[in-house]
């Protein structure tokens, strides 16, 4: 700033006032903001990174710095890969399930001009419904002696399962509550897509030959909707990796470890056993995949930009 | 879309599918408004019958509430959403217009750092922020359930697209009136930017009155605890299957949001559409 003033001093014109007064204010305003994101963004972040190279734990008083041994540690342990493979699992049911169900609810809507509303309503419900509190009604849903579901089942002849109460269900089960769960969402961004498709597309289609509806969706809907699909893809994926509240609530990730996802494993190792070195390492691997993500998001969002 | 008023085959099974799936949506509130209406034998024996053989409705209520501080509850949810709001607004807004508006050096770093936040959830920063938070001796406060969300980056980025199409003649033409800074801010600017603050407004409180992992690492005493942490507390406590008292409760608990979603769903569904991203 200093040398910039001496540069100028002959010629300091009130352009140059000005645009230095400009730059003052707009740090005065930016300054609440990025003292914020410092203190709660930008440290934490890099005191993980640093963390997760120390055997820190909470009420210990000696840190040690022990490089990668936290990482070798975690790729050795069987409730981490447990949680990983829980994760991916997870992910690979609910987000497509929950796209492909969100995509078909929102072209039946479009399609049907009766109860519009109330269909919307109907599937977005659960979007603003507090999920711990859904969680209750869902363990009542699938309880295995009272729960309407297996009661169902015994109507169809089907045999009662212990839903959410034995390992081969659990994680299933919770993916059905995370399948409930996101629809709706991904219902209303599909919704908004397909209102933003003209019309004359269609009628142009139909001119070209396109009779059924399917080549319709074929040849118009799909396409169009092509940069929503994308970014529902990324967000369902992000949030399903994130999921946390449906197993802390309802199975604590048991039975034997069958429902332990990544976040419920680091709350699990940092805040419950207090190895805050241990957890630090895990959040690191979720922080790389959350990054991943992002990555692709980039580069779908700029292709977006092409096509549009 | 052409033969909407007519019967059609097609029509008939598009109708089908969305009746059906409409049923097996709201089942679980049909269930929980239900049982929260039936005494424990009754939940006991007839699991798929909705109407309760006796209606006991005022019984699991009162037993709810006796049982947990709904109101302590709910106004924990209210204030802490509120304060968090309320901040986020009053630190991104000025943030975000001297990014939009205003020419200074570090813009290009500044939306970096933005970026770069947008991928930081609280999950990733919640062990240093525990850390730091008890070696304040601020765990069990208001303090600890607000101020790591009193920044936002995900506003910043929203206002910042907003800002950046309004027309610049609308603030040069105040600033020629004679106007600051802060007062184009909040004379010109906010008043303008009210879609994207409604929006804002639905995604935080949704996301913040939903939020669970936060509440559940700083709050361990009662009178702190928020909507979801203390339904669980209930939950735990309740080891039993009074399911009439917990869907009592769980029906307290849903009900402000589900209520605003059901007075402004349009808004609802701009804000979500807008924002389009959710926790």
């Amino acid at each position: 700033m200093a040398s910039i003033a001496i540069n100028h001093e002959g010629a300091a014109s009130a352009a140059v006032q000005h645009e230095r007064s400009e730059a003052r204010t707009a740090w005065l305003l930016a300054t609440p903001a990025i003292v914020l994101l410092v203190l709660f963004v930008l440290l934490p972040v890099v005191a993980v990174l640093i963390l997760g190279f120390t055997d820190f734990e909470l009420g210990v008083g000696n840190i040690r710095f022990v490089g990668f041994e936290n990482y070798t540690h975690l790729f050795g342990d069987r409730i981490f890969r447990k949680a990983l493979w829980n994760t991916t699992l997870y992910t690979a049911i609910v987000a497509p399930v929950s796209i492909l169900l969100g995509l078909g609810v929102a072209m039946l809507i479009e399609g049907e001009g009766w109860a519009k509303s109330f269909f919307r309503t109907a599937y977005f419900l659960p979007v603003v419904s507090l999920i711990v509190a859904m969680a209750t009604v869902w363990q009542y849903l699938f309880h295995p002696t009272i729960g309407p579901i297996n009661a169902l089942a015994g109507l169809a002849g089907l045999p009662k399962l212990n839903w959410l109460g034995s390992s081969s269900t659990a994680l299933y089960s919770l993916a059905i509550i995370g399948i409930w769960q996101s629809v709706g969402f991904n219902m209303v961004l599909f919704l908004a897509g397909l209102t933003a498709i003209p019309r004359e597309l269609y009628a142009a289609a139909e001119i070209d030959g396109a009779k059924s509806s399917l080549d319709r969706f074929r040849l118009v809907t799909w396409p169009m909707l092509g940069p929503t699909t994308l970014f529902v893809v990324i967000i369902s994926i992000t949030n399903a990796v994130k999921t946390f509240e449906t197993v802390k609530t309802l199975t604590d990730g048991g039975p034997n470890h069958a429902s332990e996802v990544l976040l419920f494993t680091i709350y699990q190792e940092g805040f419950v056993y207090m190895k805050v070195g241990y957890a630090s390492a895990m959040t690191v691997v979720f922080l790389a995949i959350l990054v991943v993500l992002m990555f692709l998001q980039y580069r779908i969002l700029d292709r977006r930009v092409h096509y549009t | 879309m052409r033969e909407q008023s007519r019967l059609t085959p097609g029509r008939v099974l598009r109708l089908a599918l969305l009746i059906l799936g409409a049923i097996i949506f709201l089942a679980p509130y049909i269930f929980m408004i239900s049982t929260a209406g039936k005494a424990q034998d009754d939940i006991f024996t007839a699991a798929l019958s909705l109407i309760p053989q006796q209606f006991r409705y005022l019984e699991n209520f009162s037993k709810a509430l006796a049982k947990v501080d709904m109101g302590r509850l709910l106004w924990n949810g209210v204030l802490v959403c509120a304060l968090i709001f309320f901040f986020q607004v009053i630190v991104a807004i000025p943030c975000a217009y001297a990014m939009a508006k205003l020419r200074f050096r570090a813009a290009r770093t500044m939306m970096a750092l933005v970026m770069l936040g947008l991928l930081v959830p609280i999950h990733a920063t919640a062990l240093p922020l525990y850390v730091g938070f008890d070696k304040l001796s601020l765990l069990n406060s208001y303090t600890a359930l607000v101020a790591p969300f009193t920044i936002s980056v995900f506003a910043i980025f929203l206002f910042l697209q907003f800002f950046r199409a309004m027309p610049d003649d609308l603030i040069n033409a105040a600033r020629l009136d004679g106007m600051s800074e802060l007062g184009i801010i909040s004379r010109v600017i906010v008043p303008n930017a009210w879609p994207a603050v409604t929006a804002f407004a639905i995604f935080s409180v949704v996301a913040h009155w939903n939020d669970l992992y936060w509440p559940l690492i700083v709050i361990s005493k009662p009178q702190y605890a928020t909507p979801p942490l203390g339904l669980m507390n209930f939950r735990a406590a309740e080891a039993g299957d009074d399911y009439g008292a917990l869907m009592a409760a769980t029906i307290i608990i849903t009900i402000p949001l589900v209520a605003a979603y059901l007075f402004a769903q349009k808004r609802f569904v701009e804000g979500i559409t807008m924002t389009g991203l959710k926790g």
